[in-house]
């Protein structure tokens, strides 16, 4: 039976945590017309909420009535009619609210998406810091003045907010600052959807709106399922921009239906098949902890994960020895365990596509399982950390996107031949050079196709350093000023004050 | 002794810190010396105040070039320089009433005008100036990509000597803490001598914040002893002033004379204000007053030079005057209070002069003229001067108080030559109800700012400085963070064969 009110409790460890159930538009919860979510804990496989509560989805009349009042908002309360100095103030609110609620939110968050609590901790202070980051920028947006002619023109650019965003993001890291900090901080409004397997963190998070002081429909959280919900943002004729995070097949769609319906402006962060290369040179024990941290970290659920390792052949032998040793010493367990540091996958689809890919790579691509390659325990989604070598470069699971804690290492013999294998793929999110030598490392760096490159390092981004793929890795760039961008028209404008003309002008 | 006794709104005692702020501790200064510290509503002194000698101020250089090169500078992180810079405008909010009295009784400012607007707009400085610390970002520059890898980095100029005036005691305090810190400068600041004790009380919430040792340093004194030991220092990278011109003349002198540290300067102005025909009669005249009677004129880009076009004249002076006599001169602890007294006896005795040497040269007082009777603080009454021509004194030279000097004009080439004869160039206004006009004179008054249908107004995020003599660099905007940068190109060369000799 379908719970009647909009919110429920749900007890995790000592904690009596009230969670919304509703749709949040206009600054009040309500019920959805859309299919309803029933949320799964997928280290356990069971619904996180108790039995018949369902989360509320979005119909696509529920999210016409979010981009009305997206739109509302931002032509009266919003936008421009707010100054920087409040809209960076607000933001700031928000972060302190999140800051203050970590505890609750990160238990919520581990339950629902399966990440282990430290690392849902770790999850909101990086949400805490991008708010503030972009908070700083909200009154900082800065136009051209453009010399003309002194005597008869002058020229200006605005920098102006786009307007309504839809913003759908993805379940491996629910926390959502990256789309919301830099729309708010420049006056856009949001229609935002959660993911289907997360929808939980975001609807606690819309309370903290309120709380801060938020005008309502400046934020309107509407979730759902793709098919319903993230297609009504894609086609929705009242938005300006979507912004997608995901898989690129689904970004795909989302860019048809931009271009379908309004041309609204769309920027995709999408999958890859990134190559952490590691060169004779490199300090090779840090190497393989930095190899180890890409692939494995979130359960390899992360677009940007080094899934692919190129070993020059004089340390190919000593670096598979050492990452069957980093990876077989990696603790999974209970995710609500504070010593756990992986966890299960997000859900029963994703854990048996993973699956799948590991008994291609053993029985199709014929490789062979360094470590790893089943599933761990008897409850919840969890696979092994899993490492394949002996592998061709062009193997299926040495060229699909798996999202999971599964790595394929390949050998290399010179600098051209490791590029050619980095570059040899669709994708080009992220990449790494490991070597101390600083020629080779500008030479590699300018030459690989990657929107990121990590050197000596990987995993870790930064919220003032851009964030983005080559090729079907994506659109545009999210963190950083550049980020603004995304969330910004130009207007030009040009203020004659000269003589006046004839007309017809004479040329 | 560091600290004494001030008697504060309601006669509330407070103690107040009067020493030597050096390395987060507060010590006297090397001598003993001291320097009084008036009330100018009253008269009456306030308190002594340690008075830095030029071996203090080595200490203090010493500090803060410690803190340079271990724990700020590009030993901090910038998202801790931001929380540092967050966390002291909070404190500052949260002690604004106690601030605002204390800036009151120590600067002749209303109470309510130092709690409202300066402190408020104190603490939007700093958290603006908190948002752009881990936004400071330098260039990668394509050269020959196979050949070399080039960027700039923008690090932190070093140990910076700031000295600020007495006219916005807080204020000018913010305006140079904000991007120094923001940019991770450490800072040795001098105090104006005759205010110096909100500088003084902030650095109280500077150790509460939590900023390590070294970072802010605080010398009160005197200009000729801790201003000079500053500017001639050999170890100070860089000097901020705000003040006269006179003064800036000899920093810029000791600067270039000792280690050729940056300058920047924030001086005077003899701003022109210029009312056309088409202007809003009732608003430009609220405007006018505001521009020049604010803060009882003593601001650097008070619009004191009025010029109204010959059709309006009549009326729009008659509004002025009366805008004029109903200034709300009174006691500054009184919340009404929005006009307060000069500084100092000085600068009145100064301010009367200058109104005799107008009358002496033909200008006629359409109000004012005098010392407001009914205290014995240094109060001068909101004084306008017509018919002044541009060779008068009182035309030609800062006056820094409640004195206004007006001009008809006819044309607007005549009014534009007339605002643009002047050493200066801080402020300027036009006031118009023709779109063309407004972009034609804002274009060709030379002036760091120009306010079009209004005066005074300034924010935190646009910049704010002087052409002419009226001084180098900017203030406030991003182009305040730059003031404290500096720039390093670097090369890596990735060529393992390219260098040759003999050329």
């Amino acid at each position: 039976m379908a719970s009647t009110s909009l919110s429920t409790i749900l007890r995790v460890q000592n904690a009596n945590i009230s969670v919304p159930t509703g749709l949040f538009i206009n600054g009040n919860f309500r019920k959805g017309r859309g299919k309803s979510i029933t949320t799964i804990d997928p280290s356990l496989g069971t619904p996180v909420l108790p039995p018949g509560v369902t989360i509320c989805g979005a119909s696509k009349e529920d999210v016409d009535d979010a981009v009305k009042a997206a739109r509302q908002a931002f032509q009266t309360t919003w936008g421009l009619n707010t100054p920087g100095t409040e809209r960076s103030r607000l933001i700031h609110k928000l972060a302190n609210l999140i800051e203050r609620d970590q505890a609750d939110l990160a238990l919520l968050e581990t339950v629902d998406s399966g990440k282990p609590i430290s690392w849902s901790k770790a999850d909101i202070t990086d949400t805490v810091a991008c708010l503030r980051y972009y908070a700083g920028w909200a009154d900082k947006i800065v136009g051209q003045t453009l010399e003309c002619n002194v005597k008869e023109k002058q020229g200006f650019t605005r920098h102006e907010p786009i307007g309504v965003v839809g913003a759908i993001i993805p379940w491996n890291y629910p926390m959502f600052a990256w789309k919301i900090a830099p729309a708010l901080a420049v006056g856009c409004s949001l229609v935002f959807k959660p993911a289907e397997n997360t929808p939980l963190s975001v609807l606690k998070i819309a309370e903290l709106f309120n709380e801060a002081g938020f005008p309502a429909g400046v934020f309107n959280v509407v979730n759902g399922f793709g098919a319903e919900t993230g297609s009504a943002i894609a086609s929705h004729p009242g938005i300006d921009k979507v912004a997608f995070t995901g898989s690129t097949a689904t970004g795909r769609a989302i860019a048809v239906a931009a271009a379908q319906s309004n041309l609204k402006k769309v920027t995709l962060e999408l999958g890859g098949k990134s190559a952490n290369i590691i060169f004779p040179s490199a300090d090779l024990d840090q190497a393989v902890n930095w190899a180890a941290l890409g692939v494995f970290e979130n359960a390899g659920q992360s677009c940007s994960a080094g899934s692919r390792v190129l070993v020059h052949e004089s340390i190919y032998e000593e670096f598979c020895k050492k990452i069957k040793i980093a990876a077989e010493k990696i603790k999974l367990g209970p995710t609500l365990d504070e010593e756990t540091w992986q966890g299960p996958q997000v859900s029963e689809t994703q854990f048996k596509r993973i699956m799948e890919h590991i008994r291609i790579g053993k029985e199709e691509d014929k490789g062979r399982v360094l470590t790893g390659g089943k599933q761990w325990g008897t409850k919840g989604y969890y696979i092994e950390p899993t490492i394949f070598v002996d592998i061709s470069p062009k193997a299926r699971i040495s060229t699909e996107e798996i999202f999971g804690p599964v790595l394929v290492v390949l050998p290399f013999k010179t600098e051209e031949e490791a590029l050619e294998l980095a570059n040899s793929t669709e994708y080009g999110l992220g990449s790494a050079v490991h070597s101390q030598d600083p020629s080779q490392i500008q030479r590699v760096a300018a030459k690989l196709n990657a929107g990121t490159v990590w050197i000596n390092q990987y995993t870790f981004t930064g919220n003032n350093i851009p964030f983005g793929g080559y090729k079907t890795s994506g659109w545009g760039r999210e963190l950083g000023s550049y980020g603004l961008e995304n969330y910004l028209s130009v207007k030009a404008m040009h203020y004659y004050y000269g003589e006046p003309i004839e007309f017809p002008l004479k040329l | 002794m560091v600290n004494a006794e001030i008697a504060l709104l309601g006669g509330r005692k407070v103690t107040t810190p009067t020493g030597l702020f050096i390395n987060n501790e507060w010590v006297p200064s090397s001598d003993g010396g001291t320097f009084e510290t008036v009330n100018p509503a009253t008269g009456q002194k306030l308190l002594d105040v340690s008075s830095a000698t030029s071996e203090d101020v080595d200490k203090a250089v010493a500090a803060a070039r410690k803190a340079f090169n271990t724990t700020w500078g590009r030993h901090s992180v910038p998202t801790e320089r931001a929380r540092l810079l967050n966390k002291l405008a909070d404190l500052i909010e949260r002690d604004a009433q106690h601030l605002g009295e204390l800036e009151s009784v120590n600067s002749g400012k209303g109470l309510r005008v130092a709690r409202d607007y300066d402190i408020g707009d104190c603490v939007a400085c700093l958290r603006y100036y908190a948002g752009w610390a881990d936004k400071i970002t330098g260039q990668t520059i394509e050269v020959n990509s196979q050949a070399k890898f080039v960027y700039t980095t923008q690090d932190p100029i070093g140990v910076c000597g700031q000295i600020i005036p007495w006219n916005y005691p807080m204020m000018m305090w913010c305006w140079k803490t904000g991007p120094a810190l923001a940019a991770g400068c450490t800072i040795v600041m001098k105090p104006s001598e005759l205010t110096p004790l909100t500088a003084l009380a902030l650095c109280d919430l500077i150790v509460e914040a939590g900023f390590p040792a070294g970072v802010v340093n605080t010398l009160p004194g005197l200009g000729k002893t801790t201003g000079a030991a500053i500017a001639e220092h050999m170890d100070i990278d860089k000097i901020a002033f705000t003040g006269s011109v006179i003064t800036g003349r000899t920093i810029m002198k000791a600067a270039a004379s000792s280690n050729l540290k940056k300058v920047t300067l924030e001086l005077g102005g003899k701003s022109p204000n210029i009312i056309f025909d088409s202007a809003d009669v009732d608003q430009a005249a609220m405007w006018a007053a505001c521009g020049v009677f604010y803060n009882s004129g003593q601001d650097c880009c008070a619009g004191t030079r009025l010029y109204v076009q010959e059709k309006i004249y009549d009326n729009f002076m008659a509004k002025l005057v009366k805008l004029a006599e109903t200034a709300s001169i009174g006691d500054p602890w009184d919340e009404a209070t929005g006009f307060g007294p000069l500084i100092s006896a000085a600068q009145r005795d100064k301010v009367l002069g200058y109104i005799e040497s107008g009358i002496s040269e033909g200008a006629k007082v359409a109000t004012g003229g005098k010392k407001w009777a009914n205290s014995p603080g240094y109060y001068v009454e909101p004084t306008i001067l017509t018919g002044c021509k541009p060779e008068m004194k009182v035309v030609k030279e800062e006056i820094f108080g409640p004195v206004l000097v007006v001009t008809k004009f006819a044309t607007e080439e005549e009014v534009l030559a007339l605002a643009n004869d002047t050493t200066y160039g801080l402020g300027a206004a036009v006031h118009t109800s023709n779109a063309k006009q407004a972009m034609r004179v804002s274009g060709a008054l030379n002036s760091g700012t120009v306010w079009v249908n209004s005066y005074g107004a300034l924010h935190n995020n646009v910049p704010f400085g002087g052409y002419k003599t009226s001084g180098i660099g900017r203030e406030l905007g991003s182009h305040g963070i730059n003031e404290y940068t500096i720039t390093k190109a670097v090369h890596h060369n990735l060529l393992e064969d390219d260098a040759s000799w003999p050329v």
